[in-house]
């Protein structure tokens, strides 16, 4: 604080609050619907304060049929895949990448910088610019409908690659220097010694990559045709369409709210972890 | 890049970074390879015989007023996105830079939004703008206004724009209250003694140190407008009504899958496909120079 002028005090926090209000408010209203009935949720102007439904809803939603009507997998079911996904995603992101920033960073071999530049081409090839070939390729494969289709195809990473790469080279050249006098091989190195000490690199990129991952909407809606591998975040927009006819609001704002309930705890659980990591990734 | 001391020439690294390579190479440089090949290529009505017809596909979708419409579109929403968005974060940030006590709580409350996926983002706008239960279309008909977005291309526009925008803040926001509170205090406090007010110090000190950082989130909100948004479109007005919402990545999915256009469809890619590259190559080059200084 440079001066202290109280008016601008007041008024700044007036703003910040207003601010928090039009962020919040979405997910408010989505609250409020969860918890009140089918019938309230029919007459305009909807509650903007809580109902008393809430653990109703969330049996209904959670273990119940869901909506009625709906030939979709059970809700919990729909979570499970989700955490599959989302959980495959980013371990299998962050594996592949610790190993090829290690090859790139501690040898010297021939090709070296065309691998390099062969996954730095990824990044600009995000599954949106080539839909359909892609398919193809995980149908040829029968891939579809299973988790590895869901996560293998989204598992290559240039920036996850470039950040280790970056950790990597911060690393004084002496530990190599001494692992080695001690006797310890690559692997050894690696495992006791690299790993270890980009350890919160790992669990920032995580945290990014979990949400990466269990917010993934077209390549999910693109390879299940099953309804059991239907995903939470895609089963949203099917009951929308449902919300047409029979229109249940207060399940259908509880599955959304389930929906996001694991990535926002995540945000805000390891808020820290949170913004290093996505500050880091998109250097 | 290499380290000074590294290890011996072996199998050993190939093995490490065939797991990359292979997924690479399979579902990401193969697939946009054939949708380059499927570019060229022209199928009859029957999917019967195709025939190779180099820029004919380009040609074909140049001359196409719907698609032109769509790149102009697209570019519209995404303008439209960037400046809400980056607008009122920078804004919330200003303040927030400014508060003593609560900077990290306002931070907590304001950056959540990002753990959203989009299409979810979506689904709650369509809630509240519902024409017949919407909390908004209730408070607008007091003000004459008579909201329904599945009519009125523009309020479909301004509903999806709004959706995206929202979810975008708490992103914006995060790195321009970072990028502010990483300006020395002391500069700050020299435009304070000079006499600058408030005001005065945002627009000649602030705004311009922070403008790398302005910079940046340009290059990612466009590609986030371009990209990410497929969710928000599909769930909100799924390119209607009467395409007014139909921006180019939900055009590529339409026409791929389901009006099963694949020379058309890839050709759209391949034009996708250059506008990434493009602004990677904005967005590294920026980088190197930041590294630089």
């Amino acid at each position: 604080m440079v001066e202290n002028r109280r008016i601008l005090g007041i008024v700044s926090h007036i703003v910040l609050i207003l601010g928090v209000i039009m962020v919040a408010l979405p997910i408010w209203i989505t609250f409020v619907a969860s918890t009140h009935d089918a019938v309230r949720m029919t007459q305009a102007p909807i509650p903007m304060l809580p109902g008393t439904h809430f653990f109703e809803n969330f049996k209904q939603t959670l273990f119940g049929a869901g909506l009625s009507g709906s030939e979709g997998a059970p809700v919990w079911r729909m979570l499970l895949n989700s955490l599959a996904m989302a959980l495959m995603i980013a371990f299998g992101k962050i594996a592949i990448s610790l190993l090829s920033a290690f090859a790139i960073v501690y040898f010297k071999f021939p090709f070296r910088m065309g691998f390099f530049w062969m996954i730095f081409i990824t990044l600009m090839l995000p599954v949106e610019v080539r839909i359909l070939p892609t398919f193809e390729v995980v149908a040829n494969l029968g891939m579809l409908n299973s988790y590895w289709g869901l996560s293998i195809p989204l598992i290559a990473s240039a920036t996850a690659t470039f950040m280790f790469r970056q950790v990597f080279l911060t690393i004084p050249d002496e530990m190599l220097e001494s692992a080695r006098i001690d006797g310890a091989g690559p692997l050894r190195f690696f495992w006791d010694i690299l790993i270890p000490l980009s350890r919160t690199n790992i669990a920032a990129l995580f945290v990014i990559l979990f949400i990466y991952g269990w917010n993934q909407y077209l390549w999910p809606l693109l390879i299940t045709t099953d309804t059991d591998m239907t995903t939470i975040v895609m089963s949203i927009k099917q009951m929308l369409e449902a919300a047409e006819q029979s229109p249940q609001w207060n399940i259908i704002m509880m599955t959304a709210l389930l929906a996001m309930i694991p990535p926002v705890f995540v945000v805000v659980g390891m808020q820290r972890l949170f913004v290093q990591g996505l500050t880091e990734t998109d250097k | 890049m290499l380290k000074r001391v590294h290890f011996p020439t072996s199998v050993l690294p190939y093995l490490l970074v065939a797991p990359q390579i292979i997924i690479t190479l399979i579902f990401f440089i193969w697939p946009a390879s054939q949708a380059v090949y499927q570019s060229f290529l022209i199928e009859d009505a029957f999917g019967l015989s195709t025939e190779f017809v180099w820029f004919e596909n380009f040609e074909i979708l140049f001359e196409d007023s719907q698609y032109l419409e769509t790149f102009w579109r697209t570019i519209i929403f995404s303008a439209a996105v960037a400046v809400l968005s980056m607008g009122s974060a920078l804004i919330l940030a200003a303040f927030a830079d400014r508060v003593v006590r609560g900077a990290t709580t306002y931070r907590t409350l304001m950056i959540w939004p990002y753990a959203v996926a989009p299409v979810l983002a979506g689904a709650l706008w369509v809630f509240m703008f519902n024409p017949t239960l919407g909390i908004f279309p209730y408070i607008l008909e007091f003000i004459g206004i008579d909201w329904n977005h599945y009519l009125n291309g523009s309020q479909a526009m301004m509903l999806v724009i709004f959706a995206a925008a929202w979810k975008q803040i708490a992103y914006n926001f995060l790195f321009y209250l970072a990028a502010m509170q990483s300006i020395p205090r002391s500069l700050i406090e020299a435009a304070a003694i000079d006499g600058a007010g408030p005001v005065r110090r945002f627009w000649d000190h602030i705004f311009p140190l922070i403008s790398p950082t302005t910079f940046f989130l340009l290059v990612i909100n466009a590609v986030y407008a371009f990209f990410d948004t497929f969710g928000i479109i599909h769930a909100v007005t799924q390119g209607g009504p009467a395409n007014s919402t139909t921006i180019l990545v939900y055009k590529v999915f339409n026409d791929g899958f389901v009006g099963l256009d694949l020379g058309g469809s890839a050709a759209q890619s391949v034009i996708l496909m250059i506008l990434v590259i493009a602004m990677t190559v904005v967005q590294f080059r920026y980088v190197e120079r930041k590294v630089e200084y």
